[in-house]
């Protein structure tokens, strides 16, 4: 029983450590830690072709790749795509990346305000850690038909729609909420007694609200046949699950709340132990190409920051995205800072408490 | 009494009854219509080689099995449509059974318990019939530390403070090593003797059956060849099979020669000439193939011819060994006209302790101890 | 001459052992270790750590935590008997009832739902138990019901997907040791005047003792480990001690806290076992010998 609890131990903290430093790479393989679509696999197969470069891709979350290169010290993967805000945080805090050598980055071929956005809240001691490549909001996913009245964050905990309505236990949640109830928790970033407030009152809605939520959603998928199947009628989610819904069934929009989409930027970032710095910058320079990167806007639902990327993607695409965000809508959304390190913590005691409430 | 056995359904002073009891399993019969009586206090055996049956009948008995048909009875009250654990008889398994998760005393007191006596007399009636078994002071160990003539009798004593109205006994001694085996017999029938209370025996050991029995029935085949006691079954057996199943015995087969009223003159597949008396109450004819049986006992050995002038039949043979065993001593003798073997008993005079191998001896019988019967086509 | 051979055989007896330490220093002493290190780690500031049983006094002092923890136990636990009850009349007909082919069919087919993984089942159990699935259509078309009836994300949920996921760790050992219970010892329970109740408490159970009792541990340990069951069929309200530890692991990046509740969980379920033990007055040696 020992060895079982054992196990158990292991599995969690040392399991991924040995797994990630026993698989040896060799010099003509990329091994890219990412979220699901970001690397489609004809992608990778053209890549392979120009390049004799294979890519190893694993798909993740912000959370389990910092986790994941916290563990080995920033070793087991080449290339990086943690969102921009979680960057400079977790570097300052366990060291886990190495600055882009912007030299061997074609700045050419990015959309030039993404490009200097991310580089200023990637920077850390004066260094560059990242650079964009997908980026996307977080919004409402409703069924028009079943809920026309979901304008806002705060309408999911309107009781017409009790068991109705979905979204994830994590910090975007909260974020989202505290704009909804009027407050500004960006602006409350370096102040950690008026963000506890902030997120005293948000624990308290969510608390509150949570009756209304059948489940807490954790992946991408799961949200998609919640709402493919009418268990699930309003939902907090990104926007580009929304979006693949429409394609089937028109009456699910993807909504630009009232309150601001949060807007996100995943970015490459170079694991500080990687062993194939050129091929990820080959990557990076090849995935950045119009005509790419609209394949991963394809695979993935979301437009990345290559400039005329959008040129290649299909017309319906274009049209839903502009369909959820008018000129003003796309003003409105609330692009994340840069967290500062410690408010996660905090965060997390607050998640917890909704969870355990009744 | 042993004539009025089977079919008595009238006699109501049977302690245990089947009648036509029959059980089959698919397509092969175990017990064929087998009826008997077995009548208060009696020690009764039911002895037959394995596979015979015999346990099977034991089980219907005891209600772990539903007969196919006919019916049981229980002090003139049939029995049959109730379960096991109503009946008013018990049951000492081949194993014994005795539940190794308790204590001696436990173990005594569990039927007791179950009939719902307090506590206070349960236990009482444990202590006495420890002490009844010579095991007083005991109750508090474990299974596992008595002997092995100590555990027969904790699963006798279980058995008998629930004062049943018979106990069944499955082969309870053929776990036993031999020394203590023929120590069991004699305590066994004590114990019956002491407790009053009637015994069904089962074994496939005749000597078992023999020794204990009141009354024993011959099982074979699904069906009792014979119910009698054991100097019945010896000295009158009522068939071919009991003659060859019950004690020791020489067998000749052959073809009768000539009957005259109950003597007939028998030619055996050797050739030799032998007189014999019909048994089995089946009719003898010329021509009949018949099987002759003679205790060892019965053969009057001699090495001068002419002290067994007056036998009716007559051999001479040559000695192949002496089994000396005392007062059982026995010879091998051959044939030697036919080369035919025979099992003789010696005197226990002492008189052919020198005897050598080879030496030339005569033997004789009269009719009356060499007995015919039919042969049966499956009998063999 | 003997000299080498005894020196040989003791070559033999390292050579063979070499294996099961490396694996227990390498795979289980040296992680626990490197755990109870830094699970008496507290962060002061980024970067900077200090010694301190902080992490274990959290354990007590945040009610959330020891109450998933009382939560997980308890609903392991009543998972366990659970499982027990169905699973022993499950076993005393395979081992008791049945003979031959019957028998290895019956074995076989409590060690089918094995052949995929745990994954794998537990979404079997979404698709069939959720609001558009097929158990919620079928009432509807039977007419037990007049709409969806979601029958996902509640603790009844989690507690059939535990039960349904340790019932082969019960039915096995239980198998194993009613096999080996002689049928002449319950047909003298019978015999002597018990009835069906009687011959269970008094005989079957007390043979059983054993088997149960390991059935029970291995059962509630796996449950208590359990973490997919729990966070996938219990939605919002799943508590479950090893999510909490994976949050606080991955999510949280407090390794400092994850591990102290590592050892917590080590530490409180081998007391549940040991009093469990205690209760039922068995040794560990007699359940797992």
């Amino acid at each position: 029983m020992f060895i079982k609890k054992g196990k158990l131990l292991t599995g969690i903290m040392l399991g991924t450590g040995l797994i990630l430093t026993t698989l040896q790479t060799n010099a003509e393989t990329l091994r890219l830690l990412t979220w699901g679509g970001y690397a489609p696999e004809k992608v990778v197969e053209m890549f392979k072709a120009e390049t004799g470069i294979k890519v190893e891709v694993t798909n993740s979350n912000n959370e389990e790749m910092i986790s994941k290169l916290r563990a080995t010290g920033g070793a087991g993967f080449d290339l990086a795509q943690p969102s921009q805000d979680r960057i400079a945080g977790a570097q300052s805090e366990y060291e886990i990346y190495k600055p882009i050598d912007l030299s061997k980055v074609d700045a050419s071929k990015f959309i030039t305000s993404m490009l200097e956005g991310t580089k200023k809240n990637t920077t850390v001691d004066g260094k560059v850690y990242g650079v964009p490549h997908v980026w996307g909001t977080s919004a409402l996913t409703v069924n028009t038909k079943v809920a026309p009245d979901v304008k806002d964050y705060l309408d999911l905990c309107n009781p017409k729609y009790a068991g109705k309505v979905s979204y994830r236990m994590k910090r975007p949640t909260l974020i989202a909420f505290a704009f909804a109830m009027g407050l500004d928790p960006f602006a409350a970033y370096g102040d950690t007694t008026s963000y506890k407030m902030i997120m005293d009152k948000v624990e308290a809605k969510l608390i509150e609200c949570k009756p209304n939520v059948k489940a807490y959603w954790s992946g991408g998928d799961a949200l998609i046949n919640l709402i493919r199947s009418d268990e699930v009628v309003a939902a907090m989610a990104w926007d580009g699950s929304g979006w693949k819904v429409n394609a089937e069934k028109p009456e699910v929009k993807t909504i630009a709340p009232t309150s601001g989409a949060l807007g996100w930027i995943d970015t490459f970032a170079l694991p500080k132990k990687t062993k194939a710095e050129n091929a990820a910058y080959q990557w990076i320079n090849f995935v950045m190409r119009p005509e790419i990167a609209a394949m991963i806007t394809e695979a993935a639902g979301n437009f990345t920051a290559a400039k005329d990327g959008d040129k290649f993607v299909e017309e319906s695409k274009r049209m839903r995205f502009q369909e959820t965000f008018p000129a003003a809508a796309i003003d409105n959304i609330k692009w994340y800072p840069p967290v500062p390190a410690g408010l996660e913590d905090m965060e997390g005691k607050v998640l917890d408490r909704v969870q355990a409430a009744k | 009494m042993t004539e009025q056995g089977p079919g008595g359904g009238h006699a109501p002073s049977y302690d245990l009854e089947c009648r036509n009891l029959v059980c089959r399993f698919g397509d092969f019969v175990a017990v064929n219509d087998v009826s008997f009586g077995v009548p208060e206090g009696d020690f009764f055996s039911i002895l037959g080689p394995s596979g015979c049956g015999k346990t099977t009948i034991l089980r219907m008995m005891a209600g772990f099995l539903q007969p196919t048909s006919g019916d049981f009875l229980i002090k003139g009250k049939s029995v049959i449509d109730m379960p096991p654990n109503r009946r008013p008889i018990n049951m000492v398994f081949q194993h014994l059974a005795l539940f190794p998760m308790m204590t001696v005393a436990e173990n005594i007191a569990y039927g007791l318990l179950r009939q719902g006596i307090n506590r206070i007399d349960a236990r009482k009636k444990v202590e006495d019939a420890l002490e009844r078994i010579g095991l007083p002071g005991s109750g508090e160990k474990k299974i596992k530390q008595l002997s092995g003539g100590q555990q027969q009798r904790v699963a006798i004593a279980r058995c008998l403070v629930l004062e049943p109205a018979a106990l069944l006994l499955d082969e309870p001694l053929g776990a036993l090593d031999l020394k203590l085996r023929e120590h069991m017999k004699v305590e066994l029938k004590k114990m019956q003797d002491q407790f009053g209370t009637t015994f069904v025996y089962i074994t496939h050991d005749q000597s078992e059956a023999l020794v204990m029995s009141d009354h024993v029935a011959v099982m074979n085949q699904g069906r009792f060849e014979q119910i009698g006691t054991p100097q019945d079954l010896y000295y009158q057996p009522a068939t071919a099979f009991v003659a060859g199943f019950v004690g020791d015995t020489n067998r000749w087969q052959g073809r009768v020669e000539s009957v005259d009223r109950d003597t007939v003159k028998v030619i055996t597949q050797d050739g030799v000439q032998l007189l014999a008396t019909a048994a089995g109450g089946e009719a003898l004819s010329q021509g009949s193939q018949v099987e002759i049986f003679v205790r060892p006992e019965a053969v009057v050995i001699t090495l001068e011819s002419e002290r067994i002038t007056s036998q009716d039949n007559r051999i001479t043979g040559e000695l192949i060994s002496v089994l000396f065993n005392g007062a059982n001593s026995r010879a091998l003798i051959r044939d030697r006209h036919t080369g035919g073997e025979l099992d003789v008993a010696l005197p226990q005079t002492g008189e052919f302790s020198h005897l050598q191998r080879g030496q030339e001896v005569h033997l004789g019988w009269s009719l009356a101890h060499a007995k015919a019967f039919i042969q049966k086509e499956s009998g063999g | 001459m003997s000299l080498s051979l005894r020196s040989a055989v003791r070559l033999n007896l390292i050579l063979l052992l070499i294996p099961v330490f490396l694996w227990l220093l390498l795979l289980i002493i040296l992680p626990h270790i490197d755990m109870l290190l830094v699970s008496t780690q507290v962060k002061v500031r980024p970067r900077v750590y200090e010694f301190s049983f902080a992490n274990y006094g959290e354990f007590f002092s945040e009610p959330l935590y020891w109450r998933t923890f009382a939560r997980t136990a308890i609903m392991s636990i009543a998972a366990t008997l659970l499982t027990l009850v169905i699973a022993f009349p499950v076993a005393y007909y395979i081992a008791k009832m049945l003979r031959g082919r019957m028998k290895s069919f019956l074995f076989l087919l409590c060690l089918v739902p094995f052949w995929v993984s745990e994954l794998v089942r537990t979404f079997g159990w979404m698709i069939l138990l959720r609001e558009s699935g097929v158990f919620s259509n079928l009432f509807q078309w039977i007419g037990f019901a007049d709409g969806p009836v979601e029958m996902l994300y509640n603790d009844a949920t989690i507690m059939v997907g535990l039960i349904y996921t340790s019932m082969l760790f019960m039915v096995v050992p239980l198998v194993t040791i009613l096999d080996s219970l002689d049928d002449s010892l319950v047909e003298a329970g019978y015999d002597l005047g018990g009835n069906a109740f009687t011959v269970l408490r008094t005989i079957i159970i007390p043979h059983a003792m054993p088997g149960i009792v390991s059935g029970c541990i291995v059962v509630f340990m796996l449950t208590l480990g359990n973490y997919l069951t729990p966070v996938l069929l219990g939605g919002k309200d799943s508590l479950w001690f090893t999510a909490q530890i994976y949050t606080q692991f991955i999510t949280r990046f407090n390794w400092e806290l994850g591990a102290a509740f590592g050892f917590l969980l080590l530490f409180l379920s081998s007391m549940i076992v040991w009093m469990g033990l205690k209760l039922s007055r068995q040794t560990l040696t007699e359940t797992m010998g």
